[in-house]
């Protein structure tokens, strides 16, 4: 789920399921088998790859799932609620861990989506007009996309070693910007090594959104402002933007999922152990799971986090829904 | 629209700045695969003292890298091949048919896409244990065990994509098909897919992209022998001496592949999410 598509924007519009494919009534009668059994292949295996493994993953959290059980799960006592219970004691030290992972990466994410949105939104506008060189610059800026995540992000942790790192060569050797060289993967520093390469990785994906979102907007549209006198902040607020609204919602939602799922970049980054100050959700599940070998409250934190998500996106397509009319 | 001075400068620098951040590790990359051993040691130098190909030829003895690369290689092409195959019946059937029940597998697939990779890793983890305990299929640790897990990702976005491209099939090539005397399946394989067969092959080389770069299920549920270049890369940095170079060299090497496909894919992807936010 991390390493994920552009192919996703096509896919979150709700286009695909509200369009009515012409000409399809008149088969209807005749062959309504049809469609299911071409469907059959995909349900058997979203069955056997989805359904079924999420459900076990629900009935997990509420097993004494510990490293006794695993190899034989169906004898592993019942939990109840005790593995939420466990999970959610805020005041004990695996609660208190779980809600600073949880704080970690909701900065992370707002961190993330406002940079990335930001340099995608800048870099889509300076582009929308033909120039020399435009092709160019638009190639190199997807290549941080095209890149395999795992061999960028080993590169980067190479730019950031303390002692043969091309960052610090810069910043000490070269600018003088600071005296000593500070540490880039480990402590707090770590945190916003982690933001600089999500946002490198992740904002040439919002460019590529927002610039096919950008070129289909009619050109009388500027036209129009331009004879009303609007200069190009004022066309970029009521002509660019506007256009741009359905792009987004969408754009935003899967830039936020994606984020807050993150797990391929701080794995890369830090192995089996990202420092507490970047100790993102999906890693912090992963890493208690995983070094405990208690699956039961992982299974736990895992089914919390898909609440958690299906409320935000939830809420998010209600008010983004809701206030489209208004705006339009 | 006249552009203002400032605008033209603010492009200039912004554009500079930017293209520079994108491409740095690039250079970094390409730079430091080139350099000996003693360049990576000391202080960061932007070229190498000498150019060398050592990396290139060391970097598959440090670790199996031929390995990895193998198995990334079989089960990324199989975990797309199957996903796309799986998902062209699927997409067929949504585009062309209005059926009971095509609205609630529509949100269903499109609602799994957001569903974090490690809701499905813990379970899939416990199944493939037990499986291989009670009856003898050892998934765990292998290569089809892999493959299964990795089309939770790729079937989703897979049906997705080609309900895109096969609505941009106009209806008349069918019908006209179905006047030649074809069935809804003739017509399918002999019109329909040839005529989307760009946009499937665009399919294919994402899920390969996809998977290529895996690493949360990889982690987990591969040994040694099936382990893939996602994971394997980081193997280097646990020998005494962190070789670099050769792990530059190793990153560019498995980079390449994917990059072309992307440069291929280019169009396409542009074209799909032109008309997916558009509509």
């Amino acid at each position: 789920m991390t390493a994920t598509a552009p192919a996703r924007t096509t896919a979150g519009t709700p286009a695909g399921t509200a369009q009515v494919p012409a000409g399809a009534p008149r088969r209807r009668r005749k062959r309504q088998w049809l469609p299911y059994v071409l469907l059959l292949p995909v349900l058997v295996a979203e069955l056997l790859i989805h359904i079924i493994p999420m459900l076990v993953g629900v009935g997990m959290s509420f097993l004494q799932l510990t490293q006794f059980y695993i190899r034989n799960w169906t004898g592993a006592p019942g939990a109840g609620l005790d593995n939420y219970r466990f999970v959610l004691q805020f005041d004990e030290a695996s609660g208190k861990a779980l809600l600073h992972s949880f704080w970690t990466t909701v900065v992370f994410t707002v961190v993330v989506l406002a940079c990335s949105w930001g340099l995608a939104m800048l870099a889509a506008i300076w582009t929308q007009h033909a120039f020399r060189g435009r092709g160019l610059v638009r190639t190199a800026f997807l290549v941080p996309y095209a890149l395999p995540v795992f061999a960028s992000v080993i590169t980067w942790s190479f730019m950031l070693q303390r002692d043969n790192g091309v960052v610090n060569h810069v910043l000490v050797d070269q600018l003088g910007v600071l005296d000593e060289r500070p540490f880039w993967l480990i402590g707090g520093n770590s945190f916003w090594a982690l933001i600089v390469v999500e946002v490198w990785r992740l904002w040439p994906f919002a460019f590529l959104a927002l610039t096919a979102g950008m070129s289909s907007i009619p050109a009388e549209q500027y036209e129009a402002a331009a004879i009303d006198g609007a200069g190009v902040l004022r066309s970029v607020r009521w002509v660019t933007l506007p256009n741009l609204r359905s792009v987004n919602q969408v754009l935003l939602l899967v830039l936020f999922l994606w984020t807050f799922n993150e797990f391929t970049v701080p794995y890369t980054f830090f192995g089996k152990s990202a420092p507490e100050q970047a100790d993102l959700i999906s890693m912090h599940i992963y890493q208690n799971s995983f070094v405990t070998w208690n699956f039961g409250t992982g299974s736990a934190m895992s089914v919390l986090l898909l609440l958690f998500l299906l409320a935000v996106t939830a809420v998010y397509l209600l008010l983004t829904n809701r206030r489209r009319p208004v705006d339009a | 629209m006249r552009e203002p001075t400032w605008f033209r400068w603010s492009r200039r620098i912004g554009l500079t700045v930017l293209s520079v951040f994108a491409l740095l590790p690039v250079w970094v990359m390409i730079t430091t695969s080139l350099k000996p051993l003693s360049d990576v040691q000391g202080e960061f130098r932007w070229f190498p003292s000498t150019i060398t190909t050592e990396a290139f030829v060391e970097m598959w003895r440090t670790i199996p890298l031929g390995r990895y690369f193998l198995n990334s290689l079989v089960v990324s092409v199989a975990a797309s091949v199957a996903s796309v195959m799986l998902a062209l019946l699927a997409a067929y059937a949504v585009s062309r048919y209005r059926f009971l029940g095509r609205q609630a597998f529509s949100v269903t697939v499109l609602s799994t896409q957001m569903f974090p990779g490690i809701l499905f890793l813990l379970p899939l983890f416990v199944i493939f244990v037990n499986l291989g305990q009670t009856l003898g299929i050892d998934l765990y640790g292998s290569r089809p065990g892999l493959i299964i897990t990795y089309l939770t990702f790729t079937l989703p976005f897979s049906i997705w994509m080609l309900v895109g491209y096969l609505d941009s099939v106009p209806r008349e090539l069918d019908e006209a098909a179905a006047v030649d005397g074809n069935g809804p399946m003739g017509a399918f394989f002999r019109v329909v897919v040839p005529a989307a067969m760009p946009g499937i092959i665009a399919v294919l080389i994402y899920a390969f992209m996809t998977a290529w770069g895996e690493v949360l299920f990889a982690s987990v549920l591969t040994d040694e022998s099936t382990r893939t270049l996602a994971v394997g890369l980081q193997g280097y940095a646990t020998q005494n001496n962190v070789y670099w170079n050769q792990i530059m060299a190793a990153s560019l090497t498995v980079s390449v592949p994917v990059v072309i496909g992307f440069l291929f894919l280019q169009r396409y992807l542009v074209a799909g999410l032109t008309a997916g936010s558009v509509k």
